[in-house]
């Protein structure tokens, strides 16, 4: 009986914080120190541990960002590690201010479950990967096949769409993280896994032999992976939003880590002083410092530099930009302007 | 004169007691109504917070704007479902997919707990034997599988099936038309036909003979003490009645064999890695418990009454059956019926190697698409609690079947 009431009281002390704790984010992120945001659980290229035991990727470079554009460097960062069961859950409970996950935006998630995503940071599409030596070079080639699924994700809905359109049957192994399934991949117990493109190259790049694998050609699905935040409170998803869209335009722009310095003291084009602080008073109209979009690029560089260092052709991931890149290079990468 | 005045002193007490006007610190003073007002204020209080509790919640989702309401069990699932035990496609809707799971998880706890019951009850009795390595070896059993988490030996079992037997193409086949797989393990199932009605007869007339005749034995060993053969007579009753019927309609029964086609094998019965893992598990788990619970109720049964049973000439196997576990059944179901209960909550672990459980379907995947994880939780809560209520309900009565009744 002790240890019921104690649960409860503990239980609705939670639910009271969680009613106090209405007051912005900007605010709360402020007192606390941090930005607490929600990353992967492990997923090479994106969210991964170095040899440091530091969180790297392309997913915790964006939160990087977002702490940089607010304290001033990329240290002001904690990360909440989640699957895709749990993360919606976290961000709507206040647990973390920020979600970073290679999440895709859906109408629902949008609507229904009451999230903002603040824009795309990789367009991506589901996938199929499958071991060579099954001779199979085509998805339309599946039925029967059992397949790796990771459950409470949208891959697992769009996996459903296509095998009953196509009118194909499959065995869906429905799987818990993204380390469970290559592992049972590995072992067989799938003849193909499935999640998104940029996802499936991450795995593959992580095996043993990744010659011996091979990614489907057809992408099933739209894919577009991006930050989010909860509904009702603008001024932090514009923070979050015009992060986003600082990398992108600083990208456009030609500023990046090596340069911003420089251009920050003042150039010929207005929009880029405007972006650097040099005009106007921009940071202020965020709640943020004049020069916060300096302090971003310092500490992650622009979105290349981002994609390049942990999912683009050199790295093993070797994603190439595709439609990611700007929209000046034939992507459909594309900010809008800052004015 | 004597016996007078403690009357009066007594009736003036009274008087003056009466006089006064009813005081609430009597009230206290009773120990009785104490006792009621301080449990009356701890209910409202009770009552109170989780009114509270329950207000603020509607509240805060009510902030956030989040819709409550069971609606979306009607609207289509989306999702597919690999083990099934009813119809089911991704047009299906939560509700039906919420039946799915159940039927699941009833399937792993049902089985289950007919597996630890006969582990746990072979086991306990072999530990209390006198051939020493046995004993040792049932020792060595419960205590390397009760103090082992349960994740970790549904993870493990998991583990080696998948890892360790080969795959579909390569598929080990034991006997003709069985194989084994890290995809399961494969059966041939029968397929009864129109014409097999005779067998469903024969069957039927088979259980109503065994039901009589173990009756009748009873009846017969209560007045005469002989003893009538009813285990062998029932199982060759059970099976060759059906055999018969078998052999003398016409082609009543086909089978489905399982057959590599493409990537995996199609037709048969399949016992997924999965529900293999999460039964197999959770039944040597709970079983090394009973054990221990089936040990302790043959302990607790008086030495006496074996050797005033061997002392009558009882063989020992019978005196086990007929005098010792009897007795022992009173001490055992009790904590046996918190075993059974433990293996169905227990079940719910099932997401680890993905069996679609009640909890892994209704509880997970359709709270996950939907985000309605109050809607969700109330249901399974309700799923579970009914169950193992029902559970509870029907070993009580068992319970008290064979508790002593006292003339």
């Amino acid at each position: 009986m002790n240890r019921f009431l104690l649960n409860i009281a503990t239980g609705s002390v939670l639910i009271g914080l969680g009613t106090l704790a209405q007051a912005a984010t900007l605010d709360d992120v402020k007192s606390k120190g941090h930005v607490q945001c929600g990353i992967n659980t492990g997923l090479p290229g994106f969210a991964y541990k170095d040899n440091a035991g530091e969180w790297q990727g392309f997913d915790v470079d964006f939160c990087k960002a977002v702490g940089a554009a607010i304290f001033g460097n990329a240290g002001g960062v904690k990360y909440t590690n989640l699957t895709g069961a749990t993360r919606f859950e976290a961000l709507k409970s206040r647990e973390i201010d920020l979600l970073s996950r290679n999440t895709t935006w859906t109408y629902s998630r949008d609507v229904d479950l009451k999230l903002t995503f603040v824009g795309v940071n990789y367009y991506d599409g589901q996938g199929f990967i499958a071991k060579k030596e099954l001779g199979v070079s085509s998805a339309s080639e599946l039925n029967g096949a059992s397949v790796c699924i990771q459950t409470g994700t949208t891959t697992e809905l769009n996996l459903a769409d296509f095998f009953r359109v196509n009118k194909m049957d499959y065995e869906p192994v429905p799987i818990e993280n993204n380390e469970e399934a290559r592992s049972n991949y590995l072992a067989g117990r799938c003849d193909v896994y499935t999640t998104d493109a940029s996802g499936l190259a991450a795995s593959r790049a992580s095996f043993k032999n990744p010659d011996e694998h091979i990614v489907l050609p057809e992408i099933i699905s739209k894919e577009p992976l991006g930050p989010l935040v909860r509904h009702g409170d603008d001024e932090w998803g514009d923070i979050v939003r015009w992060t986003l869209n600082a990398l992108i335009l600083a990208e456009e722009y030609g500023v990046d880590s090596s340069n911003v310095e420089a251009l920050a003291s003042g150039t010929d084009n207005p929009e880029i002083n405007r972006m650097l602080g040099n005009e106007g008073e921009y940071g202020a109209m965020l709640g943020l410092d004049r020069d916060w979009v300096v302090n971003v690029i310092k500490a992650t560089g622009n979105y290349s530099e981002i994609f390049d260092r942990n999912i683009g052709p050199d790295t093993p991931i070797g994603l190439s930009r595709g439609q990611n890149a700007s929209y000046k290079d034939g992507g459909i990468l594309y900010a809008p302007p800052f004015r | 004169m004597h016996l007078g005045a403690p009357q009066q002193m007594s009736k003036t007490a009274t008087t003056e007691r009466s006089d006064q006007a009813f005081r609430i610190s009597d009230v206290w003073a009773n120990k009785r109504s104490r006792s009621l007002i301080i449990q009356i204020i701890a209910v409202i209080l009770l009552l109170t917070f989780i009114a509270w509790i329950v207000d603020n919640t509607i509240q805060n989702l009510s902030n956030l704007g989040v819709e409550t309401g069971y609606g979306f069990l009607w609207d289509p699932a989306n999702y597919d479902i690999n083990q099934r035990l009813i119809d089911y496609t991704s047009r299906s809707p939560h509700a039906r997919a919420a039946l799915v799971g159940f039927l699941n998880t009833a399937l792993v706890a049902v089985l289950g707990i007919v597996f630890a019951t006969m582990i746990g009850f072979t086991a306990g009795v072999l530990r209390l034997s006198k051939n020493w390595l046995v004993a040792k070896l049932m020792t060595v059993y419960i205590e390397f599988t009760r103090n082992v988490p349960v994740l970790l030996h549904i993870l493990l079992c998991y583990g080696i099936v998948v890892n360790s037997l080969p795959h579909p193409r390569v598929a080990a086949e034991p006997m003709s038309g069985f194989f084994l797989s890290n995809r399961g393990f494969y059966l041939p199932r029968p397929i009864f036909e129109d014409g097999s009605w005779p067998i469903a007869i024969a069957i039927l007339v088979a259980l109503v003979f065994v039901i009589w005749f173990a009756v009748h034995a009873k009846r017969v060993q209560n007045k005469t003490g002989v003893i009538y053969p009813v285990l062998p007579v029932s199982l060759v009753v059970i099976i060759v009645l059906p055999l018969l019927a078998y052999f003398f309609s016409e082609n009543p029964v086909t089978v489905d064999w399982p057959e590599l086609k493409g990537f995996n094998f199609v037709g048969g019965v399949a016992i997924k890695p999965e529900f293999f893992a999460l039964w197999f598990a959770l039944s040597i788990y709970t079983g090394a418990f009973i054990a221990e619970i089936v040990r302790g109720g043959i302990l607790a049964v008086s030495h006496g009454q074996t050797e005033a049973s061997y002392a009558l000439g009882i063989k020992p196997s019978w005196t086990t059956r007929l005098i010792v576990l009897p007795q022992a059944m009173r001490v055992i179901l009790p904590p046996l019926i918190n075993q059974f209960l433990n293996l169905t909550k227990n079940s719910s672990l099932a997401i680890a190697v993905g069996y679609m459980d009640v909890t892994a379907t209704i509880g997970r995947i359709s709270l996950n698409q939907t985000g309605r994880a109050l809607e969700c939780m109330s249901i399974l809560l309700s799923i579970y609690l009914a169950v193992s209520l029902l559970i509870s309900a029907l070993m009580n009565w068992c319970n008290r079947r064979i508790s002593l009744v006292e003339h």
